[in-house]
């Protein structure tokens, strides 16, 4: 939706400053002015900063880094939408234009406890990758494998896995989930290799170790609130949660029977 | 003194040298592996894929990142595709013409024997990625697919819809993930390389700076490998990621690394046109857009018209009137060139007029927009998202960007520099895509480099290394410590009136205007004149607020910036040394009357290595003579 207005414009910005994890964090707010409609969120920050710099004010700290889209650094919780008000879209992607002129922007860190906060708005979320170190790869030696032509995927399973394989681990689904739970990302990870032949050999003691090691980084269960599917930016479906809990079922038969 | 460096070619044939290498080079025992320790800076392609193989063999890995997670490289953004020679299409590839094709591309301007390799284990990458769950697109047969990519006449491009770097990375990321649990790699996220610890005359450790609590320490090794990719942030806008960065390997060039070919500098074609000065980095719209959509601009200088209301014959299809074998997709220096002239003639559209249009409609009539949607749709979703403009109904409008770097690091044939113990690989080294790349070979190069290269070389330099272990309690780390603190003091101290990001913005602007798409002598010499005075400002001026002790965003972008400002001068030697055109270097001065670039093989076919010899002294130029055996020199021609 694209917020009509002059092709420059001011808002008024709350944003959470906090010195480090150890110091309780507020709000403050500044104003940005003259921001052209044409420029990204994260440019427009970029403006208030150079704007504190020159008033020798420590600028205000956000984690960013391909500004594309896809690596997955950017986060934010705008207006209380992590990565705020557009569908699919990372904050990085995300235009002044869908904001009104005087608009009033609340510009918050995601919160989890399994994110702590480390300064302003950047928050540390290496507990995802740990849920990776968990089990989430399959095990093959470097120069081992046979012809690539040799193992045969049907079309809709491998464009099924890449839906899966889209998601860019930024953690919003933690963000914006009541229970702050990491389902949406475990599950993309655990039905990526689910869905692909490569993916068989592990397949049960992957879904047991990462959902152990889920649990174990403090991120909540899932509840079926689907906040996490609505603000996803790689547009990773819910029903990947479905089929998370589906191979979590089969594994805990599987080491009971066999 | 200038000398000719050797870069230690096996003897014999091109299809045999690799293969001989690596049967008679040492191996290490499986038992002595684990007493050698590896430090790898960087977790791309090349960085995670070395880690990983290198954890997996034996070795005793740390592996170093800037970014939070060593997922989020940028690798990550590489959106097209990945080369290799499996020839799948029966359409006539091979291992020989995909190193033909990637020589001839480079203009002749890399090392014959890295490309042939380079060539060689392309196929070998496929098969890993596959077998490691990269989901590549396929067929409804369930086979492998392929694209066509610019520079080639064979489809020999593999593909994960619109973001194959990130299938790639995370292919990689999970093989380093497993290694990390296995104990055998450990990772250091959001830490910086700030140095590079030389003894008596090897490589042997880094400094680095725990970029949460502002720590400085060393990391002591028996080797180092820096995959810290390209230097393309020099020009502050281009496609790289806000935290790419030149200071690892400039660091490493201070400490005596040659660096070769910085001047050779990749200009995308397809980038979304600069929209306004507060613009802070470029998006890329892949080349694999130029397998289906036509590029042209206005035949008349001035036509403000809406692209629709341009009837067809007052259009001009400039790339396919120039290059008719290649047309559209013609390589990437030779597109970006075209696009400069037509808009230096007043036929640039959108506002600035630094702009042409990439154009679907002809795709769409013929295959259905549900098809050009299915390609390319989070490209066009991308392109919707930025410019607010829906590219199903009208042309994109694209513009040259600075992407890509092919100098970097002089690396020999088993990528280890000229100081003893540094390997360089990926973007981070120049060997093997000379004076241009063509489009996905850089994540094929990344790959080669990691999973299948250094691992079979590192073990030349280890198996001299026996017995020469050192610890980073050596007065050599504490110098090096003291250095990183003191520059780090000296910024925070300066408390000046202009931010960080106000240099970067100078610098770039005078690179991209004296040393970018075109380059002259008087350009070059000026920009010489006028990098050391904005350096200067740069140490009275700039104003980096905080403290070292803290996660501090502006003293990290600072520290980066001052080392683009030394860096900048060295591109700037090596484009006004190189009297010739050749790949993205293209000097206004040597041109074909249809302002092709005029290469000079009598004087010039050789890599400029340079040497630092000191703050403020010209650096010395250091000679790699080119010398094909394999393939001819040859004009190159897209025509």
């Amino acid at each position: 939706m694209i917020a009509s207005g002059p092709a420059k414009r001011n808002f008024h910005l709350r944003v959470w400053r906090q010195k480090n994890a150890q110091t309780p964090g507020s709000y403050v707010q500044y104003q940005a002015r003259d921001i052209p409609a044409d420029c990204s969120f994260l440019e427009m920050l970029d403006i208030v900063n150079d704007a504190l710099v020159s008033q020798n004010v420590e600028p205000i700290a956000f984690d960013h880094d391909c500004r594309e889209g896809i690596c997955g650094m950017c986060s934010l919780v705008i207006n209380g939408t992590p990565h705020g008000p557009n569908r699919a879209t990372t904050t990085c992607q995300l235009y002044m234009r869908h904001f009104a002129d005087g608009e009033t922007i609340v510009i918050e860190p995601f919160r989890a406890n399994a994110f702590p906060v480390l300064k302003d708005l950047i928050v540390n979320r290496s507990a995802l990758d740990r849920i990776q170190q968990a089990g989430g790869f399959i095990s093959v030696r470097t120069g081992a494998p046979k012809d690539a032509n040799a193992i045969l995927i049907p079309k809709p399973a491998a464009d099924k896995a890449m839906d899966a394989a889209a998601c860019i681990q930024c953690g919003a689904c933690v963000a914006a989930c009541p229970n702050a739970s990491a389902m949406l990302f475990l599950a993309a990870r655990v039905s990526h290799f689910a869905l692909l032949p490569q993916g068989q050999p592990e397949r049960t003691q992957r879904v047991l170790r990462m959902l152990e090691k889920h649990d174990e980084e403090g991120f909540g269960n899932c509840r079926n609130h689907y906040e996490c599917e609505a603000v996803c930016p790689a547009e990773i479906s819910a029903l990947f949660i479905t089929k998370l809990n589906r191979e979590y079922a089969m594994a805990e038969v599987k080491t009971v029977v066999e | 003194m200038s000398t000719v460096l050797d870069a230690h070619i096996p003897a014999g044939g091109i299809e045999k040298k690799w293969d001989s290498h690596i049967f008679e080079s040492k191996l290490i025992n499986p038992a002595n592996k684990r007493k050698f320790d590896i430090i790898i800076v960087g977790s791309g392609l090349a960085g995670a894929s070395a880690a990983a193989t290198l954890g997996e063999l034996g070795y005793k890995v740390k592996c170093f990142c800037y970014q939070d997670s060593p997922r989020r490289a940028h690798s990550i953004a590489a959106q097209g595709g990945i080369n290799a020679a499996k020839n799948y299409q029966n359409d006539g590839d091979s291992i020989q013409r995909l190193f033909y094709d990637t020589v001839k591309g480079g203009d002749f301007r890399s090392r014959e024997a890295n490309v042939y390799r380079l060539a060689q284990v392309s196929n070998a990458i496929i098969d890993q990625c596959v077998a490691a769950g990269v989901p590549f697109a396929r067929e409804y047969g369930g086979l492998l697919a392929n694209r066509s990519f610019g520079g080639a006449q064979v489809s020999r491009t593999f593909y994960a819809r619109g973001q194959t770097g990130q299938q790639l990375l995370l292919g990689t990321y999970g093989a380093l993930c497993k290694q990390i649990a296995e104990g055998n790699v450990q990772m250091y996220p959001r830490t910086e390389m700030l140095d590079v610890v030389i003894v008596e005359g090897h490589a042997k450790g880094i400094v680095v700076r725990d970029m949460i609590t502002g720590a400085i320490s060393s990391h002591a090794a028996d080797t180092v490998v820096l995959a810290t990719g390209g230097y393309g942030n020099v020009f502050y806008l281009s496609t790289n990621a806000k935290g790419c960065n030149v200071t690892a390997t400039y660091r490493a060039h201070k400490k005596g690394a040659f660096f070769a070919n910085p001047c050779y500098t990749q200009i995308h074609p397809t980038c979304i046109p600069v929209a306004g000065d507060y613009q802070s980095k470029l998006t890329l719209m892949s080349e694999s857009l130029r397998n289906d959509g036509r590029v042209w601009a206005p035949k008349k200088s001035g036509d403000k018209r809406p692209p629709g209301q341009i009837p067809e014959d007052e259009r001009d299809y400039y790339l396919e009137r120039k290059y008719p074998s290649y047309g559209n997709l013609a390589p990437r220096d030779i597109s970006s060139r075209a696009a400069k002239q037509v808009c230096d003639e007043g036929r640039g559209v959108g506002d600035t007029g630094l702009g042409v249009y990439l154009d679907f409609a002809d795709a769409i009539s013929r295959l259905g927009e549900k098809t050009i949607r299915e390609r390319y749709g989070n490209l066009f979703d991308m392109y919707h998202k930025i410019t607010n403009e829906d590219a199903y109904k009208q042309p994109m409008r694209i513009f040259p960007a600075v992407h890509y770097t092919m100098g970097g690091l002089w690396v020999d044939y088993n990528l280890m520099s000229n100081l003893p113990g540094l390997h360089v690989l990926g973007e981070a080294n120049f060997s093997d895509h000379g004076a241009n790349r063509l489009g996905a070979s850089a994540l094929m190069q990344g790959l080669a480099d990691g999973y299948f290269v250094l691992p079979n070389t590192i073990g030349v330099y280890l198996a001299t290394q026996t017995g020469k272990k050192v610890k980073a309690d050596r007065p050599e780390f504490k110098k090096a410590e003291e250095d990183v603190q003191n520059r780090t003091r000296r910024l925070l101290g300066i408390r000046g009136k202009k931010t960080v990001d106000h240099f970067h913005r100078e610098l770039g602007l005078l690179m991209w205007d004296k040393c970018g798409m075109a380059r002259n002598d008087a350009g070059l010499r000026e920009a010489l004149k006028r990098i050391p005075v904005l350096r200067e400002e740069f140490w009275e001026n700039v104003n980096v607020l905080g403290e070292n002790e803290e996660l501090n965003q502006s003293l990290e972008k600072a520290g980066r910036v001052a080392d683009f400002l030394e860096f900048g001068e060295l591109m700037c030697y090596d484009a006004l040394n190189r009297r010739e055109s050749c790949g993205g270097h293209f000097r206004e001065e040597f041109q074909t009357p249809d302002g092709e670039a005029k290469r000079n093989d009598e004087e010039y076919a050789y890599v400029a290595a340079w040497e630092h010899v000191g703050e403020g002294s010209p650096p010395q130029l250091h000679k790699e003579p080119l010398e094909f055996e394999a393939v001819h020199l040859a004009t190159r021609s897209y025509k």
